[in-house]
């Protein structure tokens, strides 16, 4: 469970630590031992593969874009497709892992905090799986947006809160779940989305997530028979981007991550924490977030739900800080180009998230330079933000609620 | 502000003295107003109320209940800060020499940085800080710029806290130790006065002669009592910030601190004797 780089376990660098309210601390040192346990443990080990392959759909295909790969200035770009997964992104793959950790800890209940609702459903279909009760936190203006898989989660018999307190949105959430988790600690596992939180889930989740950059560094060294130059990935918590760059880190590959720069960094409504926010500690960890000179945090605002938190996993600050990965941020009209140029040139609707990621390909490509080799962390398929985009290029569909 | 015993340390001595037991009562500072805050806690402290826990306002209050969220929202709109907070227990120590105790959480201190707001909050006046979210396992950080100036690093006991845990709080802490009476938010209801007796008879033996004051749940006379009975101090806060907003008018809010107050403090005294 060590992060490998910083010697101290749950540490990243000065990022990461536990900041929680006493009650919790034992709660995590149990998942902590838990975890370290059960990876140690074939028997699990097996059950989470065999999940991941028959539940899931692992492995998720690499698929070359050549039409991609030319319109944003000439580059082989292999797409890592998450979004064909089980639920429709990333998510579902932590969520499997973290529910055989939660019956293995003997815990009943779930609980989740869901800016997208992806994580939301992931979340509801382990539950509905592995029979667990399940309560989805989720931040009121999200509902409203992703009315879509609220009713899903709905459906997948989970209780789905609408939280009314401070912004509406993601960290609200996460501040409900917190509440709830430390009122029912004793038979509730709190299962967050993203590489974000106290330790251990920054390393928990990314550990679940690495089978995303494990199986691309075995696709493409059987398929183009060398590594790739370049990563990229949209980071909101920073999941999927952890997930896809762990297997690369050691290697000669450069890292991308792509921030939601909303209507513009300089409009100060974004959700861009690691290009422009200061360091603070926030739903349990020390890393980057948006905050004022008294701390106090400040709203996040992305047109993608997913991305739309002032926060970032602890690991992505450190690796920001030690150069290992560089951040950029694309504004939420870029994003909607990317999705629409991803559409047109390879017939695949990606989230709004994911779309982030394409459309800061034309820049990086001009850094790295045309011809290079690149996998783009596909995290999840656009369903859920048809409505969101329809408004957004001002299009009314049939039975809308404007 | 170095050397010597503290604020806190001499009314505990004093209560102990006299065979009483304290009360610590917290308010949101800022709520109202902040032109009120001083002027509350001046009132509380003249009631009876042993420590002041002054919270200091922040978007994010996660280990809070519904009635403090709403007290930290009000606050935030009438412009309370860390920062400003200060300059409220600046104005309280013209009047008033009560212990004051800064609750809230620690994004607030780390974006003024340790050393400036442990500096500033002792130029202030405040005699120690409980740091909601700051785990005993990152607590260095803020322990060296407290130690240095003299100030309190109040530990946080929960009902999941183990006594060998409890013993290394102890050690780190100072000012009194804070139980939290039950595994939930602030303001929460469910108090099982007995439950609580047992946990912290199992957990004193740790903390050594650091005093003992349980908190979470307590909301009058009855629950105060008999949550007494087994600390050397009880803490009430959401039903003192609901009495604040239930009163209309700066008068009446005196008198809802007053009247509450003092309700809880003969209480205390009187199931002493
Ligand atoms: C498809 C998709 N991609 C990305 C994200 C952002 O999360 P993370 O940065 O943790 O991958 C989300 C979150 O909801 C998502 O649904």
């Amino acid at each position: 469970m060590s992060d490998g780089r910083t010697g101290e376990e749950g540490r990243f660098g000065p990022y990461g630590g536990r900041y929680v309210g006493e009650t919790l601390v034992p709660a995590l040192d149990e998942l902590t031992a838990s975890f370290r346990a059960a990876m140690a443990d074939p028997a699990f080990v097996a059950e989470l593969d065999g999940l991941l392959a028959n539940y899931v759909g692992r492995p998720s295909p690499l698929t070359l874009a050549e039409n991609l790969g030319r319109a944003v200035g000439g580059a082989r770009i292999l797409l890592k497709r998450e979004d064909l997964l089980h639920t429709g992104a990333h998510k579902i793959n932590n969520c499997v892992g973290q529910a055989l950790l939660a019956r293995r800890m003997g815990k009943t209940r779930l609980i989740a905090e869901t800016g997208a609702g992806q994580h939301g459903v992931a979340t509801a279909t382990v539950a509905a799986r592995f029979g667990f009760r399940c309560r989805v936190y989720m931040g009121a203006e999200d509902v409203q947006r992703q009315a879509l898989n609220v009713f899903r989660m709905r459906l997948l018999g989970a209780e789905v809160i609408s939280v009314e307190a401070g912004t509406r949105t993601l960290k609200d959430a996460m501040n409900e779940a917190l509440r709830d988790w430390v009122t029912n600690v004793a038979d509730t596992h709190y299962l967050i989305g993203s590489v974000a939180g106290p330790h251990p889930y920054p390393t928990l989740v990314r550990d679940l997530q690495a089978v995303i950059g494990r199986e691309a560094r075995q696709q493409i060294l059987a398929t183009e028979g060398r590594l790739p130059d370049a990563c990229v990935a949209c980071v909101g918590g920073g999941s999927n981007a952890m997930g896809l760059f762990h297997a690369f880190v050691d290697d000669k590959v450069a890292l991308f991550g792509v921030e939601a720069a909303g209507e513009g960094i300089a409009t100060g409504r974004h959700a861009a924490t690691l290009t422009a926010g200061r360091v603070g500690v926030l739903h349990g960890s020390k890393s980057y977030l948006l905050g004022d000179d008294d701390g106090q945090i400040l709203p996040a605002h992305s047109i993608s739900a997913g991305l739309d938190y002032p926060g970032v996993g602890p690991e992505h600050a450190w690796l920001k800080d030690s150069g290992r990965a560089r951040y950029l941020a694309v504004t939420d009209r870029e994003a909607l180009t990317g999705l629409e140029l991803l559409a047109r040139s390879e017939g695949i609707l990606c989230a709004l998230e994911t779309a982030h990621a394409i459309a800061a390909l034309p820049a990086i490509v001009s850094e790295i330079g045309s011809g290079k080799l690149i996998v783009v962390g596909l995290s999840g398929r656009g369903d859920k933000d048809m409505p969101t985009v329809a408004a957004a290029l001002g299009v009314t569909l049939p039975g809308a609620r404007r | 502000m170095t050397g010597g015993p503290t604020r806190i340390a001499r009314r505990f001595a004093a209560l102990q003295q006299r065979g009483e037991k304290g009360l610590i009562v917290y308010l949101t500072c800022g709520d109202p107003s902040l032109a009120e805050s001083a002027a509350l806690v001046i009132e509380a402290a003249a009631a009876g109320a042993d420590v002041i826990e002054l919270g200091v306002p922040w978007s994010d209050p996660s280990s809070d209940g519904p009635v403090i969220q709403r007290a930290m929202e009000r606050a935030l709109v009438a412009g309370g800060t860390l920062r400003r907070t200060l300059e409220v227990v600046a104005e309280v120590r013209r009047w008033s020499e009560v212990p004051i105790v800064l609750f809230g959480y620690y994004n607030p201190i780390l974006a003024l940085g340790p050393e400036r707001a442990a500096e500033a909050a002792a130029r202030a006046g405040v005699d120690g800080l409980l740091t909601v979210d700051l785990a005993l396992e990152e607590a260095e950080e803020l322990d060296g710029p407290l130690r240095a100036r003299g100030l309190d690093r109040i530990p946080l006991l929960a009902p999941t806290t183990t006594p060998e845990r409890a013993a290394r709080h102890a050690a780190r802490g100072s000012g009194f130790a804070y139980y939290v009476s039950l595994t939930g938010v602030t303001g929460a209801g469910h108090l099982d006065a007995a439950a609580v007796g047992d946990r912290v008879r199992a957990l004193r033996p740790a903390l050594g002669s650091l005093p003992l004051a349980v908190g979470f749940g307590v909301k009058d006379a009855a629950s105060a009592r008999a949550v007494g009975a087994n600390a050397d101090a009880v803490v009430v806060g959401s039903a003192l910030v609901q009495a604040i907003h239930d009163a209309q008018g700066a008068e009446s809010r005196l008198h809802a601190v007053r009247s509450l107050v003092s309700t809880l403090k003969s209480a205390l005294t009187d199931g002493t004797t």
